[in-house]
């Protein structure tokens, strides 16, 4: 009974989107619902760019530590400012298409895998009263439009008229298509016990216990899964491969140079965000703080902890797990990558969720009593 | 025997039902000479079907730059200078190579002391190069950690051999008659301490890289090369002894003091390319074990036996001699008229060149990663190919 005190003193998460700001405000001033829609497209706009500057920084002193040394230290105190000088030097850099490329293509190719990632930005629950919109699909959204990067990808390295691009693109292809069947159906077995597609009701869902541990068995299982889908799907190592730099020089973005380089590496990179979110919300209880049932004075100082914090930090967390697997693991090869997902995560995430739907129908949840 | 082959295209072989149930066309890719695979300069034509790979055709010459041609204008002495130059990771074993080719020609007697030191620094280098080989085999196979960690522990080798020799890459130290300089008085003590390290490194890259699935999956049963095809190839070095062949010139022809210290000669079963791996590794842990033996046994006396300078006169002929570089057997031939300070004719046969070939017979039907990882644990280095 504990837990529910606290979190009733903690507040009952009314969860207010700009959106629904911007709908609320229509009927009064135009202008008012216009401005929340513009401080809506500029708080992506400016997320995309400090998540950019700051999980690259992020990712280029873990990696340095892992590596056993520094990492950027000499552009700012401790390197801080070294992603800003890395953008200004791309940004300045001649933007060059080969000559053969198909020159339409190679010029919207990176803004596709852009916009797939941006677009799921929108939606991210980061916290009750921040959040962009909540779209009652939003599962459905997000698998969707992410599914869309991939055509970036493709026409990147199809336009480029250059083989390891194509080998890259093609490599890419398969490899996002094939793990986003997993990721899905990990996603799917949250949505069962959540019995929601938004996210935001998702969240809300998780007010009893996290789904990692909350669904019996199943959570922890379809949180595995998709960690490992989704790095498959965002291309990071252990599945760098449509990249691969030893192998295709570059992969798809070969060819690319200069600010239209720097998009697909932005988007990389907020792919992991996008990840890392998605992981913490559906299954780590997105800006739920962590609270134990019965201890009254930890739940009290946990629930002092601003649930944007919460977010971020368990984010975060996700964050430097996949940055962990990137500085530790070897590359799979592309056909050994197809047989861990065909013959390994797809029937156990078919099986997971078959699983999940029996126990939802049973009731069988941990901490329900309560 | 002449082979002409007008254009690449001539070498495709039309799909047939078999390749594929799809019809497909065969294309060709350069890899390299600016591939981050060709550590260096290296060219591999690879006739691709898809991902398999057909046919490997290696076009290596980037990075020739006459080194043999160059010989024939200089005296043993200077060639030593170049020898440095062709596997720059071996440059002691090369530099000894020609010493004891030279020594052997023109009858020069070294002291105990001096093929104790230089069995220990030869030693010293394998361990050095087998790290940065499996640093760099881990940043080819995608773990870029791994590059690192080799790159560190070979600086750690490095700066022990600045101290000594003053030169961390072209050593120009073993010289015709002896070593350039003695060991200073701390080194026994030095290299008491980087062998207590690199026994627990040697351990964390197990952990690291030997012990990881992926790894293994990507080398297991990998590019087999059959002893039978490494020795038509002339493959040697750890490559020869990856598929199970026991030939290594330290046990076979005993040179330096190598008759009297203890070890294995270390053996593969299959000749995939993890047994090339293991092989690898456990040749550090032989060399740390010679050099454990040797470093408290160094003789007194003098590390050069002949003054600096002085000429030395190689009777007329033709000699040889070779010895086991980190990368397998260097021969060196000499030919000399007895007259002039230069030899008249000099060649290397290169462990690496031999080794190269190797991947033309046992890349074809593998994918393109494979290659990265036959490659990489053939252990190139593309100057000595060259040279």
């Amino acid at each position: 009974m504990g837990l529910m005190t606290i979190l009733a003193a903690a507040g009952p998460w009314p969860v207010k989107t700009v959106a629904a700001r911007a709908a609320d405000a229509l009927p009064g001033s135009l202008w008012l619902s216009v401005a929340y829609m513009a401080i809506a497209l500029l708080a992506v706009a400016g997320l995309v760019a400090v998540l950019g500057m700051g999980l690259i920084y992020f990712e280029r002193k873990v990696s340095g530590h892992f590596q056993c040394r520094l990492g950027p230290m000499r552009v700012g105190p401790h390197g801080i400012l070294q992603t800003v000088a890395d953008t200004v030097k791309l940004l300045i850099k001649e933007d060059i298409i080969p000559q053969k490329a198909d020159q339409a293509m190679h010029l919207v190719a990176p803004m596709f895998s852009m916009a797939a990632t941006v677009l799921v930005l929108a939606v991210l629950p980061y916290s009750p009263v921040l959040q962009i919109a909540d779209v009652n699909i939003g599962v459905l959204y997000v698998t969707a439009v992410s599914g869309l990067g991939v055509i970036g990808i493709l026409l990147g390295g199809w336009s480029s008229n250059n083989k390891w691009s194509l080998i890259g693109a093609m490599r890419a292809a398969a490899q996002i298509i094939s793990y986003e069947i997993s990721a899905t159906l990990a996603l799917l077995a949250v949505v069962l016990f959540a019995g929601t597609l938004s996210l935001a009701g998702i969240v809300q869902s998780q007010a009893d216990g996290w789904w990692i541990w909350r669904a019996p068995g199943v959570g922890l299982l379809a949180f595995i899964i998709y960690i490992i889908a989704s790095t498959a799907e965002i291309n990071r190592t252990p599945f760098d491969i449509p990249e691969g730099e030893s192998e295709l020089t570059a992969g798809f973005h070969t060819e690319y140079s200069g600010l239209r380089f720097s998009f697909f590496f932005l988007a990389e990179f907020i792919n992991m965000f996008v990840v890392a979110a998605l992981t913490a919300t559906l299954f780590l209880g997105g800006w739920m703080p962590f609270m134990i049932g019965g201890l009254e004075t930890f739940n009290g100082v946990m629930a002092l902890v601003p649930p944007s914090l919460w977010f971020l930090l368990k984010t975060a967390a996700l964050v430097f797990v996949l940055m962990w697997f990137r500085w530790t693991f070897p590359r799979l090869r592309v056909d050994q990558m197809m047989r861990l997902e065909w013959k390994f995560l797809l029937p156990i995430g078919f099986v997971n969720l078959t699983a999940a739907a029996v126990l939802v129908l049973f009731n069988a949840y941990f901490f329900s009593g309560r | 025997m002449t082979v002409t082959i007008k254009t690449l295209n001539d070498l495709v072989r039309p799909p047939t039902a078999a390749d594929s149930p799809m019809a497909t066309q065969e294309y060709f890719v350069n890899m390299g000479p600016q591939h981050p695979i060709a550590h260096g300069s290296l060219r591999l034509v690879l006739r691709l079907d898809g991902e398999t790979v057909r046919q490997v055709i290696p076009v290596p010459g980037f990075v020739h730059r006459g080194l043999e041609k160059m010989a024939e204008h200089l005296n043993p002495r200077q060639i030593i200078h170049l020898t440095d130059r062709m596997d720059y990771l071996s440059a002691l074993m090369n530099n000894w190579a020609f010493s004891k080719t030279v020594e052997k020609a023109a009858g020069i007697a070294t002291s105990a002391r001096i093929e104790t030191i230089r069995t220990l620094m030869a030693e010293l280098q394998r361990l050095q190069s087998h790290v940065l080989w499996w640093g760099v085999l881990g940043m080819d196979l995608g773990a870029l950690t791994a590059f690192l960690y080799g790159f560190r522990d070979r600086e750690i080798i490095g700066r022990l051999f600045e101290e000594t020799i003053g030169a961390r890459l072209t050593m120009n130290y073993i010289q015709p008659g002896g070593v350039m300089y003695d060991i200073r008085a701390d080194f026994a003590a030095k290299v008491k301490e980087l062998i207590k390290y690199l026994t627990r490194v040697i351990g964390e890259y197990d952990i690291l890289l030997s012990g990881n699935a992926i790894l293994q999956e990507r080398l297991r049963r990998i590019g087999i090369l059959s002893a039978e095809r490494a020795l038509s190839l002339g493959c040697t070095g750890p490559v020869l002894r990856g598929s199970g062949v026991p030939y290594d010139l330290r046990k076979v022809e005993p040179y330096g003091v190598y008759d009297k210290v203890e070890f294995d000669v270390v053996i593969g079963t299959q000749g995939d390319c993890w047994d090339r791996y293991c092989v690898r590794i456990e040749e550090m842990r032989q060399s740390i074990r010679i050099v454990e033996q040797l470093i408290d046994a160094v003789p007194e006396g003098p590390h050069m036996v002949m003054k600096f300078g002085a000429k030395i006169k190689i009777p007329e002929g033709m000699h040889y001699g070779h010895l086991e570089t980190a990368r397998g057997v260097l021969g060196v031939l000499l030919v000399s008229d007895g007259k002039s300070d230069a030899p008249q004719r000099v060649h290397f046969r290169s462990p690496n060149f031999n080794n190269l070939w190797a991947i033309t017979a046992i890349a074809p039907g593998w994918r393109i990663a494979d290659i990265i990882a036959i490659q990489s644990s053939l252990d190139l280095v593309i100057p000595d190919i060259d040279r």
